[in-house]
């Protein structure tokens, strides 16, 4: 039995993200779902099903999902999860939900990401100096690291970075390459948070370092936001309001062990499964929106989908495949690094505008086979979907 | 200003799981987890063993010899106790026996550390009741 092409994303709703404060985290996911079904042409009534992945500043709300249903006032769903894999989750959102549709369990869902990690200016003076914000949101430590200064997932991911430059020769330059190559994407998404903000290759070595090997430009953005997806069944999709976007394949890859020495993501495995599905190799493929928490995410998993050898991912970059005008477009609307980071629901809102082909100044020429990965731990898991305006 | 003492370094003193590696440091001596089971060895210390998983661990010394695995080198303050460190390099040894560390590397400037380089235990006082192992070139 094969999905491809059985089900599809009928509905993207995005709030405004960046540094935005007039919303809670709840209001968000509210406001990104509203949008969603009035781009599908749907009301709330037709949902019934919901899944959720919390952002940080739902902390431990455990039963997130139940919260968004009541904030939602939504009665009678057939299907509901608070879901979390880090990154690789909004991929594994729209699995879930394209399974339990198949399976006959319900038939429209709503697939939930929103985040509120930064604090306006005046919370922050009222919260009487305590560090809050994007560098504190991810500062977490494990265990002893903090009696070694070893805090935050930037720390921990610069780590694998210089064993990958260590092993296969990665270079600052590569890493730059990939930061330079999504700006420019980004200048021409009016939604990006840095559409104005051009980026040349000496500005990135310019700017400040965070944690060598990884300048200010190597990390993603911190937002604020929500982005919703509806997932319903191809023939549903077909009578909405908005051209389907049909799920050809999909995987997961959750290699387990220690990448940094594998210095491999869950690509490989995760890949393998959903590129059976959709009876594509990566030859097939025209435009990619891969997970990048950093510029060095970004090259690995060019590598571990076969777009380049293993240990070529920066040259790869380097020779301009991934930019504006080049052979396998990247991150067309600038990914985590200059557009937002909603976490994996950024490369999935960018496949489903870039297959409607409503990319504007940023669409990429062909659309046919849309390739979306999520990434989350310290390339610990992953999602693979590949996605398409055509039916098969 | 300069006259404040340093704040102290956020070391987590009261956890039980870590109290024997403390202990063994205070005597200037390496220890990592081994399992009671299997034999194999584990650092960080957990409650299980992954290769087997059976319960009980004890604690072994081990040569304090071993390389640098990975390093980073620390520009952002996330803690006051690092903010006169900084830059400082935080380094992965892989030990000898084969765990590794998060550690830091004394001895050493920054731009002169590199991957494989051979790498012996150092014992350094955090505090009256703290001490931290770290490394230095071998």
């Amino acid at each position: 039995m094969s999905l491809k092409g059985k089900v599809a994303i009928a509905g993207l709703g995005q709030t405004r993200q960046g540094k935005v404060y007039d919303r809670s985290y709840v209001g968000f996911a509210v406001e990104a779902v509203q949008l969603a079904l009035a781009d599908a042409g749907l009301e709330r009534e037709d949902l019934d099903g919901l899944l959720l992945n919390p952002g940080l500043a739902w902390g431990t709300a455990a039963m997130g999902s139940f919260m968004l249903q009541q904030a939602l006032g939504l009665r009678d769903l057939k299907l509901q999860a608070t879901m979390n894999i880090g990154g690789a989750t909004a991929g594994a959102m729209i699995q879930h939900a394209a399974l339990a549709i198949a399976a006959g369990m319900c038939t429209t869902v709503a697939c939930v990401f929103s985040d509120r990690p930064l604090k306006s200016p005046e919370e922050q003076k009222s919260r009487s100096g305590a560090k809050e914000g994007s560098a504190a949101s991810y500062a977490f430590a494990r265990g002893l690291d903090a009696a070694y200064g070893h805090f935050g997932v930037n720390a921990m991911y610069a780590l694998i970075a210089r064993r990958h430059m260590h092993t296969y020769g990665t270079t600052q330059d590569h890493l730059g390459a990939v930061a330079v190559a999504q700006r420019q994407w980004a200048n021409k998404n009016p939604a990006a948070q840095l559409r104005d903000v051009p980026l040349t290759l000496a500005d990135y070595h310019a700017s400040r370092w965070v944690v060598e090997p990884f300048h200010m430009l190597d990390c993603c953005l911190v937002s604020n936001g929500g982005v919703a997806v509806i997932v319903t069944s191809a023939e549903r999709a077909r009578t909405l309001k908005k051209p389907p976007v049909y799920i050809w394949g999909m995987g997961q890859g959750h290699p387990g062990g220690e990448p940094a020495e594998t210095l491999v993501s869950g690509a490989p495995l995760a890949s393998s499964t959903a590129f059976r599905m959709a009876e594509i190799t990566p030859a097939d493929v025209q435009l990619c929106e891969l997970y990048d928490c950093y510029t060095f995410t970004v090259l690995v998993t060019l590598e571990d989908y076969g777009f380049c050898g293993k240990g070529e991912g920066g040259p790869f970059a380097a020779a301009g495949h991934t930019a504006p005008g080049g052979s396998l477009p990247v991150n067309t609307g600038g990914g985590q690094l200059s557009s937002s980071y909603m976490w994996g629901m950024t490369p999935i809102a960018e496949a489903v505008v870039q297959a409607r082909g409503e990319g504007g100044e940023r669409q990429a020429p062909r659309r046919d086979v849309v390739l979306v990965s999520g990434n989350g731990g310290l390339l610990s898991t992953h999602t693979t979907l590949v996605l398409s305006p055509l039916p098969s | 200003m300069s006259t404040d003492p340093k704040p102290p370094r956020p070391v987590p003193e009261g956890d039980e799981q870590l109290a024997p590696y403390f202990a063994a440091a205070k005597e200037r001596r390496l220890v990592v987890q081994r399992c009671a089971e299997c034999g194999a060895l584990r650092f960080p210390p957990r409650d299980i063993c992954s290769s087997c998983l059976s319960f009980g661990a004890d604690w072994v010394d081990v040569s304090g010899r071993g390389e640098v695995f990975s390093y980073n080198v620390m520009h952002q303050v996330y803690h006051p106790a690092f903010a006169s460190e900084v830059p400082y390099a935080v380094v992965v040894v892989k030990l000898a026996e084969g765990p590794k560390m998060i550690s830091n590397l004394l001895d050493c400037p920054v731009d002169a550390i590199r991957i494989g380089m051979p790498v012996e235990v150092v014992f350094e006082p955090a505090s009256e009741r703290v001490t931290l192992p770290k490394f230095r070139p071998a």
